[in-house]
């Protein structure tokens, strides 16, 4: 039952990103054409409300629901992991118009095809799990 | 009713999506999708062969909930909350993938050139889910975040890595978008 608030939590989300329809390939590739401002102005604008909130958590103005410090883990550092990483995940995101969130939305919009992605998805992440000691960070 | 069926504009997306990061925070955990991939894999036992994935999922139950609760919520919206599936795109959009092969473009939810059933069967068609998903499985956990860990919740907390994660988000989306995408469709 302590988990039914992250169910709730969740379903918010997808509700959030079917009705925006930040999940629709069409949006990603106009994204990427500079053909509308949407996708820009719900990241832009989540990132400004965010820089907010993150601001309230460390300095301990905002709380936990059980009155902790709330901490914002630090992101592993590297140019290269980073950068290529990121590049590789953008070559995909932009290929279907769907980043992992998205992906378990359409899911349950039915849409078959994407379980192949996200199938796949799994497998590219046995893949660099595999190479993690090899690759350049 | 007319406000829940129409299609969300930016300003309430935006800010509802800082909500989710608010809670998730809230409840004393993070904002990120990409790491549940991970832990498939450890359900899936990949950590007999890779010690990589020895890790202890049950950890990490909160997120695989949160992550049927998105599933969930795709299904409601689907069924309940679109009575339109149509997108409204830019005429200049809709007339480019025209002429990249993609038929009615905005008409649905999700173009059938990609998303079809039939292109389940073609080796073109399923070739592209396949090199998505591994570029998007392999570049989230390489980068360590996705779009909601890099881009929003990494950006927002101000830090380098995710600022360089998300210029190469945009990198390689262009790369694909402009460059790519002539020679595949």
């Amino acid at each position: 039952m302590k988990y039914i608030k992250f169910l709730l939590v969740g379903i918010l989300f997808g509700i959030i990103l079917s009705k925006s329809e930040v999940v629709s390939w069409y949006r990603i590739y106009e994204m990427f054409k500079f053909q509308s401002f949407h996708m820009y102005g719900v990241i832009g604008s989540a990132v400004a409300i965010g820089v907010v909130l993150m601001q309230l958590f460390k300095r301990g103005i905002i709380k936990d629901f059980q009155g902790k410090q709330i901490n914002i883990k630090p992101k592993k550092k590297g140019f290269i992991r980073t950068f290529v990483g990121g590049s590789i995940f953008g070559l995909g995101w932009a290929l279907v118009g769907a980043c992992p969130g998205p992906m378990f939305v359409l899911i349950g919009h039915g849409a078959v095809a994407i379980l192949i992605v996200l199938i796949s998805a799994v497998i590219g992440a046995f893949i660099y799990g595999t190479l993690s000691k090899k690759l350049p960070s | 009713m007319e406000i829940i069926t129409q299609p969300w504009p930016w300003y309430v997306a935006g800010p509802a999506i800082a909500f989710v990061l608010f809670l998730l925070f809230f409840f004393g955990r993070s904002f990120g999708v990409s790491t549940n991939l991970e832990t498939f894999c450890t359900i899936g036992g990949a950590g007999k062969f890779v010690d990589y994935f020895k890790t202890d999922w049950k950890a990490r139950t909160w997120s695989l909930v949160f992550v049927l609760g998105i599933v969930i919520g795709g299904f409601i919206s689907f069924n309940y909350l679109m009575p339109s599936q149509a997108i409204d795109l830019n005429p200049t959009t809709v007339h480019e993938l025209a002429d990249l092969g993609f038929a009615n473009a905005g008409s649905e939810y999700l173009p059938a050139e990609i998303f079809s059933t039939d292109n389940l069967l073609s080796p073109k068609g399923i070739g592209i889910l396949v090199v998505a998903g591994l570029f998007i499985g392999f570049g989230t956990r390489y980068a360590s975040g996705c779009t909601s860990g890099h881009a929003i919740t990494g950006l927002s907390s101000l830090q380098l890595p995710s600022l360089i994660a998300t210029i190469g988000f945009f990198a390689g989306g262009l790369i694909m978008t402009w460059f790519i995408f002539p020679l595949i469709f």
